[in-house]
């Protein structure tokens, strides 16, 4: 746009075309095209005026747990239907004060709680890897809308959040970028709560360095989240040139289950000679207690899940089911309400912190979740990031782990333990498997060096070339 | 770890979610596999470890105690199920 190639108006047409192209996906909840078409034309009577700021006219779709002024905000849930916030995300403000145009709200996993998008109110995404014939896969979740709708080519950037997995996964699943950054370096005041101590929003994109020119807008302080960082953010396209001599790489030994298929396997073996061949150094560093992450996720998640959905009570906001009083009016609104996973957790939730049992199983998990971060401090004393697997397999198809939780919760087996240490992890398409579906490579950092991060993510990246789109072209 | 039907009950109370009698069990035998995966915590050593309270290195900040927002009620209401006269409605508690 700045070469006068392509005007902000032509690129928001393009994206609402493709977007209306792909709207089998149902990828989408929220449309938002005529208020994106008239932000459009202010975009380019900026570019034309030259006061183009830095995401002066491009266009991005916004997960729908992102509070959006004016546009309904449902979470995915039913519960949240008619739900319209009075107020914008700190995230998503900056975004728009950088010049970014709002297109779409994207599905999601009900209450951010799901691997694979088939918990949302709004329907199952499909994953546009899915072949013509047979059986829809699952885009990942829970931003499982904001990965396929990058993945089908409809916007360039989407905002996801990730508690345990729910930007990487998605993106290892769908082909894209998918960017965790330490918790405290973007402001959660505006996002729908899951888990407040493990929420972070993020970007998915189609390079590395689209995530982190998201990044570098959405970041920063802010005061009106009480765990927001207060903390310079660095130049993180400086970091891009992708060298990495002399970068020392760990391989956690915990991460190489027997589990793990052949293709994954493979190509995290090929991500380890890329980087040998790049000129950084490879270590072999063990996290002992991984094992431990998933358990500890499902004790810590659902309490603070319990303890922040207790607000929806069909009285403030959303919808409401009718009751004789106040307490049976509250039971039947939650009922009818929430679905079967987001009950399931909110009773995992309130059965370990209800008397009794907190000792037993919070305060265990979170003395575990100390482990797991010395377990990380530990390792960053000797590389400067890991290399891991982003999910233990590629896209599977919808219902195939739908009656069994347990089966569902381990899609975030290698996920979970950095979000449960607060770093920042990036997921980077990296291969496709034999049914040439995509898998991503985790880089997982050190707290607040995101530059790190993606300067080894732009170097694999390099190494990987270009894959195939999944319409079939490059 | 098994939760029994009174535990499933007690707990739906406490997070006021309405269990039809017939979803008591199932549920219940559904959480039961998922504390069973759970206690595999017990085996790590946590003598002496510090819960994780912050999870990353930083000092609360304090401020000013002051108005800082306000003045938007009627903004708030727009979102309520019912409301009247500035305020919420909720059916009857007193008879």
């Amino acid at each position: 746009m700045a070469a006068g190639d392509c005007s902000a108006v032509e690129l928001v047409e393009a994206c609402i075309a493709a977007q209306g192209a792909a709207a089998d996906l149902n990828a989408v909840v929220a449309a938002t095209a005529e208020q994106a078409r008239a932000a459009a034309r202010h975009a380019d009577q900026r570019r034309h005026r030259n006061e183009a700021r830095p995401l002066e006219g491009i266009p991005v779709a916004v997960k729908d747990i992102f509070c959006t002024r004016g546009v309904a905000t449902t979470a995915g849930s039913r519960i949240l239907d008619g739900f319209v916030p009075a107020y914008e995300s700190t995230v998503g403000a900056k975004l728009w004060d950088a010049g970014a145009i709002l297109l779409g709200k994207t599905n999601m996993d009900e209450f951010a709680m799901g691997s694979s998008n088939e918990t949302s109110w709004w329907g199952p995404v499909r994953n546009p890897w899915s072949p013509a014939a047979g059986p829809s896969l699952v885009p990942g979740g829970s931003s499982g809308g904001s990965a396929a709708i990058v993945a089908a080519r409809a916007v360039p950037a989407a905002l996801g959040t990730d508690t345990g997995g729910s930007i990487r996964q998605p993106a290892s699943f769908c082909g894209v970028v998918g960017l965790k950054p330490t918790y405290g370096r973007c402001s959660r005041w505006g996002i729908i709560a899951f888990a407040s101590s493990l929420d972070q929003a993020g970007p998915l994109t189609r390079s590395v360095a689209d995530a982190a020119l998201i990044l570098q807008h959405i970041a920063g302080f802010d005061p009106k989240d009480s765990t927001s960082a207060d903390l310079p953010v660095p130049d993180l396209h400086a970091a891009l040139h992708g060298d990495v001599k002399g970068l020392r790489v760990g391989i956690p030994a915990e991460y190489r289950l027997d589990t793990l298929p052949v293709a994954v396997g493979d190509l995290w073996e090929q991500g380890i000679a890329w980087f040998r061949a790049a000129g950084a150094e490879l270590l072999d560093v063990s996290l002992p207690h991984t094992r431990y992450a998933l358990p500890a996720y499902y004790i810590v998640a659902p309490a603070e899940a319990s303890a922040n959905l207790a607000r929806y009570d069909g009285v403030r906001f959303g919808r409401r089911s009718a009751g004789r009083d106040p307490d049976d009016l509250y039971t039947r609104t939650r009922r009818e309400g929430f679905g079967e996973e987001v009950r399931r957790r909110i009773m995992i939730g309130g059965y370990v912190l209800s008397e009794g049992y907190y000792d037993a199983y919070y305060l265990r998990a979170q003395q575990v979740r100390t482990r797991i971060a010395e377990d990380f401090r530990t390792a960053f004393r000797e590389v400067d990031v890991l290399l891991t697997p982003t999910a233990p397999s590629s896209a599977f198809p919808e219902g195939a782990k739908t009656d069994d939780p347990l089966a569902m919760y381990v899609n975030d087996i290698f996920t979970v333990p950095a979000s449960l240490a607060g770093l920042p992890a990036i997921s980077v398409p990296a291969g496709l498997d034999d049914d040439r579906l995509p898998l991503g490579l985790q880089l997982i950092g050190r707290a607040f060096d995101e530059a790190t991060l993606l300067r080894a993510a732009a170097a694999l990246e390099n190494a990987v070339g270009t894959l195939p789109s999944p319409m079939g072209s490059a | 770890m098994a939760l029994s039907d009174d535990d499933v009950r007690r707990v739906a109370e406490l997070v006021r979610i309405g269990l039809d009698e017939s979803e008591v069990k199932p549920l219940g035998e559904e959480l039961s596999r998922i504390f069973s995966w759970i206690e595999a915590l017990r085996e790590v050593d946590v003598a002496g470890v510090a819960p994780m309270t912050s999870v990353v290195e930083m000092q609360l900040r304090e401020r000013d105690d002051a108005v800082t927002d306000g003045d938007c009620r009627d903004r708030i209401l727009g979102n309520a199920p019912a409301a009247d006269e500035g305020h919420f409605v909720v059916p009857r508690i007193i008879e």
